[in-house]
């Protein structure tokens, strides 16, 4: 079998996140793999809720892609933002949320909206769309990204969407849920220290050395003194993916 | 504001813009996010040529970058801008980042803030309370969103200020005469812009018999009396998608954004795609009978039949 690559470590670490029955916010990309994955193993009765009014959809012949309507297909209920982001994710009934980031620091406070140069200027990119509203209000926030040390700061350049905002408790700040509990990179899965609300590294991918991880870090990182190895995709999980979730590789690739 | 009663609205997509889209107006649409975006109308706001438009909507894809890049657009209400398959829109970046073809203001929101603002609009509120984006860099480059301490519970809350566009552009699918217009697949925030708005230009793909919609009615999104004119427009919303009618045309995305990377780049594209173009039938000339007819939905899948009888 061809070798695992990073990206299935990172989708497999996603799903076992990811408890039957549960409501989780998803957008495009690999954590929609991530979620389809777990709903076609661990978790059937998973609830995917997609941001733009998409309820529960079940692609047949385009599994994955971009927001078409073919992978939109079978949902079982479509309506519009005040239901996905209001009825739903703003009453507080979903348990898990995914997110990207541009940069993510210590404190699991995202930016996906600007960059500042070493020059002073400052670098647009795309700005928050629901991410924020996923940040603010999902029970808890998973973050799948690259691993790179300039992704992730000591502090963002700018704060899109809140972790903890200065270490600081997220119920004072008005905000909901249990905020970023992971963020699973191409290297590691990180995690969040419930005192200091600092991330943490919790295991590092097979092959992967805690040298390369401190390096490609940009912030300090509490590390345990054995760290755990991330667990490889099962030989199931890898079919899934590899036939029948993103054969044409569009994410995994 | 003028009388919507139940007139005929029928007129050209070129009469709609024209009537309803001073220059100076603010303008929701892309509504939809990724799907039903109204790139036609977009095209004709710029080929007639509008100034000083401020531009309402969650993402709106690359019809925000187009029409920035053509400076018809003073300011940005959005969630994000950009093209949604490629990641950065050089016409935002360039208008943001270094004032060409000339300045832009942004505010920035949150999907959910933006939907919020729709929302109270729509219900003639001047704000909606909301937990969102907390502690965030929102709060300070957006004057629409405020801190405050809720009534009953004292709890900390965001205020998130009513938006009520001048002018909001509804894609959909089939239409009668009248403006009630059917619309299906996710509606993002569409059924608060329309209501949120003075006007509502809908844009459809087919105009169809007023019993068509009335057999039908929990789909009509969009009441006619709320509409101001409606357009007859096949292809529409080319490149984004139109459910039952057309898929995305993933490849128009690539080749705009290796199109635009410069600005002398974005005024070839401009000229070749819209503003050398007469209108939509043009454009689709243009685009070439085999791909518009490879992006046309083959595999039907209807919905089963409701019985609105008694």
């Amino acid at each position: 079998m061809e070798a695992v690559r990073a990206t299935e470590i990172m989708v497999a670490a996603g799903a076992r996140e990811l408890r039957d029955g549960q409501t989780v916010v998803v957008g495009l990309g690999l954590p929609q793999v991530a979620c389809v994955l777990a709903r076609r193993t661990h978790a059937p009765a998973l609830s995917l809720l997609l941001e733009i009014g998409v309820t529960n959809m079940n692609p047949v012949d385009t599994p994955i892609g971009l927001a078409d309507s073919r992978i939109f297909y079978r949902a079982t209920c479509w309506s519009g933002f005040l239901d996905i982001l209001g009825m739903n994710l703003h009453r507080g009934v979903v348990d898990v949320g995914f997110l990207g980031a541009l940069e993510i620091d210590r404190f699991g406070n995202i930016n996906t909206t600007l960059l500042k140069e070493d020059s002073g200027k400052l670098r647009y990119f795309n700005g928050s769309a629901g991410g924020n509203d996923v940040a603010s209000l999902a029970g808890r926030v998973i973050v799948i990204m690259r691993h790179e040390k300039r992704k992730l700061p000591t502090a963002v350049a700018h704060l899109t969407s809140p972790g903890f905002p200065g270490g600081r408790s997220r119920k004072d700040l008005g905000l909901r849920g249990e905020g970023p509990q992971r963020i699973i990179t191409d290297k590691a899965v990180l995690g969040f220290d419930r005192g200091t609300h600092q991330a943490t590294l919790l295991s590092l991918h097979p092959g992967v050395e805690l040298q390369d991880v401190i390096e490609n870090t940009g912030f300090r990182m509490e590390t345990p003194k054995t760290v755990p190895a991330t667990p490889l995709p099962t030989p199931e999980e890898l079919r899934l993916l590899r036939e029948e979730i993103d054969p044409k590789n569009v994410y995994l690739g | 504001m003028a009388k919507k009663s139940q007139t005929e609205k029928l007129c050209s997509l070129e009469e709609a813009i024209s009537r309803f889209v001073p220059d100076g107006v603010s303008v929701a649409m892309g509504l939809q996010l990724e799907s039903m975006i109204p790139f036609a109308a977009g095209h004709e706001i710029i080929r007639q040529d509008k100034r000083d438009l401020t531009l309402i909507g969650p993402i709106s894809d690359i019809l925000f970058d187009q029409i920035i890049g053509a400076g018809c657009a003073k300011k940005v209400v959005a969630a994000w801008v950009g093209n949604v398959m490629m990641g950065s829109a050089y016409n935002f970046r360039r208008a943001i980042e270094d004032g060409i073809p000339r300045c832009l203001e942004i505010a920035d929101h949150t999907n959910f803030t933006i939907a919020l603002a729709l929302h109270a609009a729509a219900l003639g509120v001047p704000f909606l309370p909301t937990y969102t984006a907390g502690g965030s860099s929102l709060f300070s480059r957006n004057h629409g969103l405020a801190e405050f301490e809720a009534p009953f519970t004292g709890e900390k809350m965001g205020a998130v200020r009513a938006i009520s566009p001048d002018v909001t552009i509804v894609q959909a699918q089939r239409a009668d005469a009248f403006g009630n217009a059917h619309v299906w697949g996710n509606l993002g925030a569409s059924p608060d812009a329309a209501r949120a708005a003075k006007h509502v230009i809908v844009v459809a793909e087919e105009i169809v018999e007023p019993k068509v919609i009335a057999s039908d009615p929990n789909r009509t999104v969009i009441p006619g009396f709320l509409v101001s004119a409606i357009a007859e427009v096949p292809f529409g919303a080319h490149p984004s998608p139109v459910q039952g009618f057309y898929n995305r045309d993933n490849e128009c995305y690539r080749e705009y954004h290796k199109a635009t990377k410069t600005r002398q780049e974005f005024e070839t594209w401009l000229h070749d795609w819209v503003t050398g173009v007469k209108d939509r039938k043009e454009f689709l000339q243009r685009l070439g009978e085999d791909r518009v007819n490879s992006l046309k939905v083959r595999k039907h899948a209807w919905s089963a039949r409701a019985d609105f009888g008694n």
